[in-house]
């Protein structure tokens, strides 16, 4: 347990300079962006003293500098800024519109792991028959669909065919929890087989891998059970490969956000974003950038840590 | 061997076992007709070179190979039930229930992400029904049987903080964990050192008598076989040669091949008086009569060393001390001699061998060859110097490129050193093959159209290409099987003749050892204990060390058995030591001219 310890001081460290670094990177995409953005946001109709105005008020006119430093200490007290189209603090605004993106990833990875699990770990088993080799083509096919050609197709289908599922949107605060989750279902449906196909690809690979391996021999030579042998000693070697493409998918999960929230019409972190960029509302996209690439740091700690649960040589 | 079962049925009797692969051109057998038959409380050992078909016949006893890609005819009796015979849910009741099995490879027949005690207990919670915590009880007192140290606390550790001996001992626990009438070990020692292997065969002969288990033994080694087997059966290329009692095969071998695979083996103490190297003996193949090789020329003892190596040391920094690999090495190296650096793994030889040629750096100390210091040689000098010296490695599967022609690659240090055009390459690489006993056709052939032993001869041949004055072959002759193994020590021995080249000679196996080298030095956790030449270390070893790594050599005479004294259960202490160690001052004294021992410290 001492070693657990040890190793999450040291990734929590090394998060932390992560972070530092994102949030020094973000400040500068900001500012080096092409344009003064007080005079893009106000549109051609606006005289200097407007600008002025507003370059006052987004702190634009204090030096670089002071400006980081000012970036940085609001980061620290949780404070993103004040969006300008909203007129509301850019931590609102995210929050908001957080539990859509939030479920939103969590079903569609379920989903995919749900599926490519047991498809994979099937799929190596029965390596080489028909139910392999269909495995292995529809894998191929579902990586090259883009997810939201498949959402499209699935709202045709189920929401405006048959009308079980709503067809976009998702309800405001007022409507029932789970009214606003059956919103979900179509795009997560959509994004979970779409991201099934890589996983199910790793695992397949990563067991036929392992059960190969020495000590799979060993176990059947004890007198194991074939479901003893795969689930028990096979899988949890597989397990390091399988845990990174499952981060990787979550992280792309939500970067991805942008484009399944549009098409699905749904009031997420991904829409916001879109349509802080439309209006040129920096203070929210350098917000959501932010939170995203920290998401994205939180995950690859996760799926540290699942490394050291899972394989016991993993060098701390 | 005194006869203690009552009944005469065997634990296992094999009748007429045929084992056939599926290929792309239909089922291909590949072991033929095997009839054998263990008692208990008897070693029957199955030996044979690679490709023989017997791991094929204990998997299939075993019925471990795969269902779909394998078929399996005859009969295996266990008990005079046929396992051929039995449901799936019936064989997991047998195997680790009534056969016990050891695999080859400790290192990677344990499950990594599992703790020892679970994959021990694991076979007690499957065949004896006991509960995990009752499994856990029984589990520390069947890993203090096997003697590991402090088994109680080592419960859970997982198995990379194991030794390979260690390992192979929690293998043992785990097969015999429900008390197996039959026990079937596949070359259980032969990844492990000798002395680690003596300690091994001594175990399992004990815990063989204790439980009047059978055991299958199958292994390469006729030493192994002459120290443990009752009975032996010999295999070549899928069928049954030979059987019959141990000393009976050993003393009047009644097959062609089995005359000539005892008379290939190499054996400690076959050098009379001779003080040079003496070939392998040539083995007939078609009489199995052999002929002793010749002592080859002795080397002159007033040229200059073409290798001085001085004080020596690699030292690598781990996150928790130094480990000292090499340290306070000392040797120098004649043309046309051989120097051999005999030891167990971890020892430092191999550290040592890739020092000189560069391929590591030294952390202290002086290497000199032909004159010239290379100790600090840059990347220019270090291209010249290429040329005097070369390496073979002891895989001859990984140490050619799968998709290069063996011509290219002979042919690639002489154009990479811009010695000739590649036409005059290509006559060189012709007449190195030729050299080699290969062929000139062979050169647009890719490496897997070879065997081991033709693939070594290739590596030897690219070796020879820039005409180096000398060679460390590390473990060159190891993974070749027994009677290749004679014939690529003799071409070695002939190019040094012919050449003059002097060979470091990195190698654990005493008996080739003997054979080759005019002087031996032996390593002992990074530090030479005693060097001098061959005969002075083989017939008269002073070192405590080097007396316990010769009498660990299985010695292929069934009748001298049981003379080796039994071994020392003493772990091979480790080279990590803290940051702030100061490497002690080691001193030498002389015994007879040339022949040093480290004194003892």
């Amino acid at each position: 347990m001492a070693r657990i310890a040890q190793a999450l001081l040291k990734r929590l460290g090394g998060m932390a300079i992560v972070l530092a670094l994102v949030v020094t990177v973000v400040f500068i995409i900001v500012r080096v962006t092409p344009g003064d953005p007080a005079a893009v946001m106000l549109g051609s109709d606006a005289t200097p003293a407007d600008i002025a105005q507003l370059r006052e008020k987004m702190g634009l006119d204090a030096p670089l500098l002071m400006q980081y430093g000012q970036f940085v200490l609001g980061i620290l007290q949780g404070d993103l800024g004040q969006s300008i189209f909203l007129n509301q603090p850019v931590t609102t605004a995210l929050a908001a519109r957080a539990e859509p993106t939030f479920f939103l990833t969590l079903f569609s990875i379920l989903i995919a792991v749900g599926i490519a699990l047991p498809v994979g770990i099937l799929s190596a088993v029965k390596r080489g028959t028909i139910f392999d080799q269909i495995v292995v083509t529809l894998t191929m096919v579902a990586a090259s669909v883009p997810s939201f050609w498949l959402g499209l197709i699935l709202i045709q289908v189920f929401a405006v065919g048959q009308g079980w599922f709503p067809a976009s949107g998702y309800g405001g605060p007022e409507t029932p929890f789970f009214e606003r989750l059956h919103h979900l279902v179509l795009p997560a449906v959509a994004l979970g087989v779409v991201n099934s196909a890589l996983i199910t690809r790793f695992t397949r690979a990563a067991m036929l891998d392992v059960l190969g391996d020495d000590y799979v021999r060993t176990a059947r030579a004890k007198g194991a059970g074939e479901g003893r042998v795969i689930l028990k000693h096979a899988l949890k070697n597989a397990m390091i490969p399988i845990i990174t493409v499952i981060g990787l998918s979550v992280a792309m999960l939500v970067a991805g956000a942008v484009v399944t929230e549009t098409v699905f019409g749904l009031p997420g972190v991904g829409n916001l974003v879109v349509s802080a960029v439309l209006r040129r509302d920096y203070p929210v996209i350098q917000g959501a950038l932010l939170v995203v690439a920290a998401i994205y740091v939180l995950i690859n700690f996760i799926v540290d840590m699942l490394y050291i649960l899972v394989d016991p040589r993993v060098r701390l | 061997m005194t006869e203690t079962t009552t009944t005469k049925r065997p634990v296992l009797s094999v009748e007429n076992l045929t084992t056939s692969f599926k290929t792309r051109d239909g089922w291909k057998a590949v072991i033929r007709n095997i009839s054998l038959h263990v008692d208990a409380g008897e070693t029957v050992a199955i030996v044979g070179e690679s490709g023989s078909g017997k791991s094929v016949t204990a998997l299939s006893t075993m019925r471990l190979l795969p269902a779909g890609r394998s078929r399996t005819e005859g009969r295996i009796l266990l008990d005079g039930r046929d396992l051929l015979a039995a449901s799936e849910a019936e064989m997991r009741k047998v195997r680790g229930g009534s056969i016990g099995m050891i695999f080859q490879e400790p290192m990677t027949s344990l499950n990594p992400v599992f703790t020892i005690g679970n994959q021990i207990a694991e076979a007690l919670v499957l065949h004896r029904g006991l509960s995990w915590s009752e499994a856990e009880t029984e589990t520390v007192r069947l890993m203090e049987r096997v003697r590991i140290p402090a088994a109680k606390a080592r419960l859970h550790e997982y198995p990379h903080k194991f030794s390979g001996g260690m390992r192979q001992r929690v293998m043992i626990a785990m097969a015999l964990a429900c008390r197996p009438k039959l026990l079937i070990a596949d070359e259980p020692t032969t990844a492990l050192d000798v002395t680690i292997q003596a300690e091994i065969l001594h175990l399992l002969r004990e815990l063989q008598r204790e439980e009047n288990m059978g055991v299958l033994f199958i292994t390469h080694d006729m030493g192994v076989v002459a120290e443990i087997a009752d009975r032996t059966v010999v295999m070549f290329r899928g069928d049954m040669i030979e059987t019959g009692k141990t000393d009976e095969i050993f003393a009047t071998p009644k097959a062609i091949y089995t005359k000539s695979l005892l008379a290939s083996i190499p054996r400690l103490g076959t050098m009379g008086a001779a003080a040079a190297p003496k070939r392998f003996p040539e083995v007939d193949a078609s009489t199995g009569i052999a002929v002793d090789g010749r002592e080859m020329n002795p080397v002159a003892l007033s040229v200059e060393p073409i290798l001085k190596v001085d004080n020596l040391a690699v030292r690598f920094d781990l996150p928790n001390g130094r480990v000292h690999a090499v340290e306070d090495v000392s040797f120098d190296l004649r043309p046309g001699e051989t120097l051999s650096l005999v030891g167990e793994s971890g020892c430092g030889k191999s550290t040592t061998g890739r020092a000189i040629i560069r391929l590591l750096n030294p952390s202290a100390g002086s290497i000199v060859i032909g004159g010239q210091d290379v100790t600090k040689a840059g990347t220019r000098e270090l291209r010249t110097m290429r040329r005097t010296s070369q390496m073979i490695f002891q895989d001859p599967f990984a140490s050619l490129n799968p998709r290069i022609t063996v011509g290219s690659a002979i042919a690639e240090p002489i154009l990479a050193h811009g010695l000739m055009g590649r036409k005059d390459a290509k006559a060189r690489v012709s007449e190195l093959l030729e050299q080699v006993g290969l062929s000139a056709a062979m050169a647009d052939r890719h490496p897997h159209e070879f065997s081991g032993g033709q693939r070594q001869r290739i590596s030897i041949a690219r070796a020879l290409a820039l005409d180096p004055k000398f060679i460390v072959a590390d473990e060159a002759v190891s993974a070749l099987d027994v009677s290749v193994k004679a014939q690529v020590s003799n071409l070695l021995l002939d190019l040094q003749e012919k050449r003059g080249l002097a060979y470091l000679f990195i190698s654990h196996d005493m008996a080739v050892v003997e054979r080759m080298s005019h002087r031996v030095a032996v390593m002992f956790l990074g530090e030479i204990v005693e060097i001098g030449p061959r005969a002075a270390i083989f017939d008269n070893p002073q070192h405590a060390y080097t007396q316990r790594l010769i009498s660990a050599v299985p010695i292929p005479d069934p009748s001298r058995r049981g003379q080796t004294p039994p071994p020392l259960s003493e772990e091979i202490k480790s080279p990590v030591r803290p940051f702030d160690y100061v490497v002690p001052k080691r001193t030498y004294r002389e015994v007879s001219p040339g022949h040093f021992v480290q004194d003892a410290h």
